[in-house]
């Protein structure tokens, strides 16, 4: 036993090299319906990973995460259908409403680089032009979101309507199109394409990492939790804001390419109100301020949500309306967050098994002191 | 001078249902900041007592009085909504006060059960959702006191909770059995409200064409209107409520019992909910998904008027309601038929009903840049600028 298998190290390196056997051994042992199924909802991780540090971080709740998503989705789509054919040709929806030339806007997108480029940098423009507008402004709290929500509408509405553009409520199918030479549908394609979420929701993961440690991090918590103290101090909050608003655009255009192939189609249906609500409740539930927990959020909940949908559809809105109180009323940590905190140690000792406590352990766990405890830290009982 | 009539007219009438829906809404946002993702389902609510009005007045002893159904589906419709927000308050945003972003999210989880609930209702889960709620509120009594008193207590709590709503799902699955007992009360489709013959024609003045209906909700909203500003104004209760609006920690010290005007002011505001709700069904057959179409709207409403004036939200809805419909019926070509290609081609693009949403939410994310806190922001001083 040499020091370098100590517990610590263990411990680090061991998610990892389960990361990695999952990786190999997952697409191998399911079957190809439900390996796509959780190539999705990990690429969903991606934008969750976004959420998490604009909002579990900075203290932005954004409800206009769909406008990101689905720019990187239509950003492909619009590649792939290009690509599937020959020169001269035109997309097939575009002679049902008799539209002759391809409009100006799709021409760059003929080109793998440029699409590869726009997937994450279009989306990361528009937040950060929406950002600094709204930020400038010092609008934050509540009408922030209310405002990121009637941007995700009027997006809506564009994408929705305007069919001589890009086929309105129909949306783009990406399934027959070729990408480097497979076709996008096959499970070879599919297979590689889970693979390579995997990879960039490890590249997320550090990424946040990275910008949550140090300096930037700092003045993003400090901008959650005193955004006017941070302000005296010196500090612009209004350009973090836009840059971290920019970056987790970037992360949902990401996020909304890799859906978007993985699930064969890309419509207006992913910048519906509801969806991009739904995207915050996988980061409360998995636990906000926790990176983990944004990931382990967006896959759980999807995957509940697919098997509860297949067995009981009725009762699905019932249990996320559920979710949803249950986490904000008694969980505002998420479940990693709970974890962390010592949650379970708080619940072995309710049936009795005392946690070590460094004081006299029967007053610590007496409900009477721990009552007078709280209402002592001013919170009503 | 038909046309502005004309654009007028249409433009009041989709303002005044905007009025009406976000009155409520900027109430209890004045007051609370408290943003309540579930005022649209709170709408859905009433339209849906509407219905249930109507059908007690179609057939049996109540038929003769069919034509007033409506008179009476307002204080109704106010009173279940009301109540059902007045239960949404006491149950959930009480304890999540000062955490607006978390109400928000805890409100649109009320929405979507709300939604779930009107499509799935039958008897049998009724007598199932009531049987539990009973069942989980009795336990604590009937059980020994000294069972409450333990450290293992809110693991009890929890686990009655959860073996009531057991109990509530087994009875609702056995009584579903019964084929009277499963039939849902309103299913997933929508409802068709028929309005009472007097309110289906529509009034010619000269080449303007007033519908009955439409004039209706305009004097529905004009009237809900000043009982807000009377109540708000000249009531007791109204003088607390905007002390509290104005200034909540000084209203507590000098004994306003601010909890009470929160409950009493999220009644109100929900009860004005209910009655939009009536309006709405007026304006064509309604079902589960109401609530969405038009909660941001009402957003917008509150967010272009201020926080806090009544004056912000009128101007801001019937704005928004003229605006939106000169873009979307494309009226300025009439006005001017000799327009430019180009701006004749812009015209065109943004002349459908969505398209005019487009424009107009835009254009409030610019206004907002030069006026970010509304129309009529509200004058003092504030740390928070």
């Amino acid at each position: 036993m040499g020091d370098w298998l100590s517990n610590r190290t263990l411990r680090r390196v061991l998610p990892w090299v389960a990361i990695v056997i999952a990786a190999l051994v997952l697409p191998v042992v399911l079957p190809p319906f439900r390996l796509n199924l959780l190539g999705r909802f990990l690429s969903l991780g991606i934008v969750a990973l976004g959420i998490d540090l604009i909002w579990g971080f900075t203290g932005l709740l954004s409800l206009g995460q769909g406008i990101f998503f689905a720019l990187g989705g239509y950003a492909l789509g619009m590649h792939l259908q290009l690509n599937a054919l020959a020169p001269g040709e035109l997309p097939e929806f575009f002679s049902l409403y008799g539209v002759k030339i391809l409009p100006a806007f799709w021409q760059p997108f003929s080109s793998p680089v440029f699409t590869l480029l726009c997937i994450w940098v279009l989306p990361a423009l528009v937040a950060g032009v929406l950002g600094y507008l709204v930020f400038r402004n010092r609008i934050k709290g509540v009408y922030f979101s209310i405002l990121t929500q009637a941007a995700l509408l009027v997006f809506f509405n564009f994408f929705n309507g305007q069919q001589k553009l890009i086929n309105g409520t129909n949306g783009l199918k990406t399934d027959t199109a070729r990408l480097f030479g497979m076709l996008v549908g096959s499970d070879g394609a599919q297979r590689a394409l889970f693979w390579l979420t995997v990879v960039l929701v490890i590249g997320s993961w550090f990424l946040c990492r990275w910008l949550t440690r140090g300096r930037f991090g700092d003045a993003l918590i400090a901008i959650r939790d005193d955004e006017p103290r941070l302000r005296f101090t010196g500090y612009n909050p209004t350009a973090y804001k836009t840059v971290v608003f920019a970056v987790a655009g970037a992360m949902a255009g990401i996020s909304g390419a890799l859906y978007t192939v993985q699930s064969g189609i890309v419509s207006p249906q992913y910048m519906a109100v509801p969806f991009s609500i739904e995207m915050v409740i996988w980061v409360a539930v998995g636990g906000r301020g926790t990176l983990i927990g944004a990931v382990l959020g967006a896959v759980v909940i999807n995957y509940a949500k697919s098997l509860v949908s297949e067995a009981l559809p009725e009762t699905w809105l019932f249990i996320q309306g559920g979710l949803f109180l249950l986490v904000v009323t008694a969980l505002p940590d998420g479940l990693v967050g709970w974890w962390r905190g010592g949650g379970l140690g708080r619940l072995l000792a309710m049936v009795g098994r005392s946690p070590r406590a460094a004081t006299y352990p029967e007053l610590d766990l007496d409900p009477a002191v721990a009552a007078e405890r709280r209402q002592l830290e001013g919170g009503e009982a | 001078m038909d046309l502005l009539y004309d654009t007028l007219f249409n433009g009041l009438a989709i303002g005044s249902v905007l009025v009406l829906a976000a009155l409520g809404l900027a109430v209890v946002f004045g007051l609370m900041g408290v943003i309540n993702m579930a005022h649209g389902e709170l709408m859905m609510l009433g339209a849906y007592t509407t219905f249930v009005v109507q059908n007690l007045f179609k057939d049996g002893p109540l038929e003769a009085l069919f034509p007033v159904y409506i008179l009476v589906a307002i204080p109704v419709a106010f009173v279940v909504s009301g109540l059902a927000g007045l239960l949404l308050e006491k149950t959930v945003i009480r304890r999540l006060y000062g955490r607006p972003l978390e109400t928000l999210l805890a409100t649109w989880g009320v929405s979507l059960i709300l939604q779930q609930f009107v499509r799935s209702v039958s008897s049998a889960f009724a007598i199932g959702l009531v049987l539990a709620v009973v069942l989980g509120l009795l336990i604590p009594r009937l059980t020994p006191p000294r069972l409450w008193q333990q450290r293992w207590t809110p693991l009890l709590g929890v686990g009655s909770w959860i073996g009531s709503g057991a109990v509530g799902i087994g009875v609702a699955s056995a009584l579903g059995g019964v084929r009277v007992l499963d039939q849902p009360w309103f299913s997933a489709r929508n409802i068709d409200v028929t309005a009472p013959q007097w309110l289906r024609g529509s009034i010619d003045l000269g080449a303007l064409n007033m519908p009955t209906a439409r004039l209706f909700i305009i004097a529905l909203t004009a009237i809900a209107l000043a009982a807000v500003i009377w109540f708000l104004q000249k009531s007791v209760w109204g003088v607390r409520i905007r002390a509290v609006t104005q200034n909540r920690s000084m209203s507590d010290c000098l004994g306003i019992p601010t909890e009470t005007v929160d409950a009493l002011t999220f009644l109100v505001g929900s009860g004005l909910a209910g009655v939009a709700g009536v309006a709405v069904t007026l304006l064509g057959s309604v079902g589960p998904n109401l609530g969405g179409n038009y909660i941001v709207d009402c957003f917008m409403v509150v967010v272009l008027g201020g926080v806090g004036k009544l004056v912000g939200t009128v101007v801001a809805a019937l704005g928004i309601g003229v605006l939106s419909y000169i873009v979307g019926s494309g009226s300025l070509l009439l006005v001017w038929p000799a327009m430019p290609p180009a701006l004749n081609e812009l015209v065109t693009f943004f002349a459908t009903t969505s398209m005019a949403k487009v424009l107009v939410f835009a254009l409030i994310v610019v206004f907002l840049q030069f006026r970010p806190a509304g129309l009529f922001p509200q004058k003092g001083r504030f740390v928070e600028a």
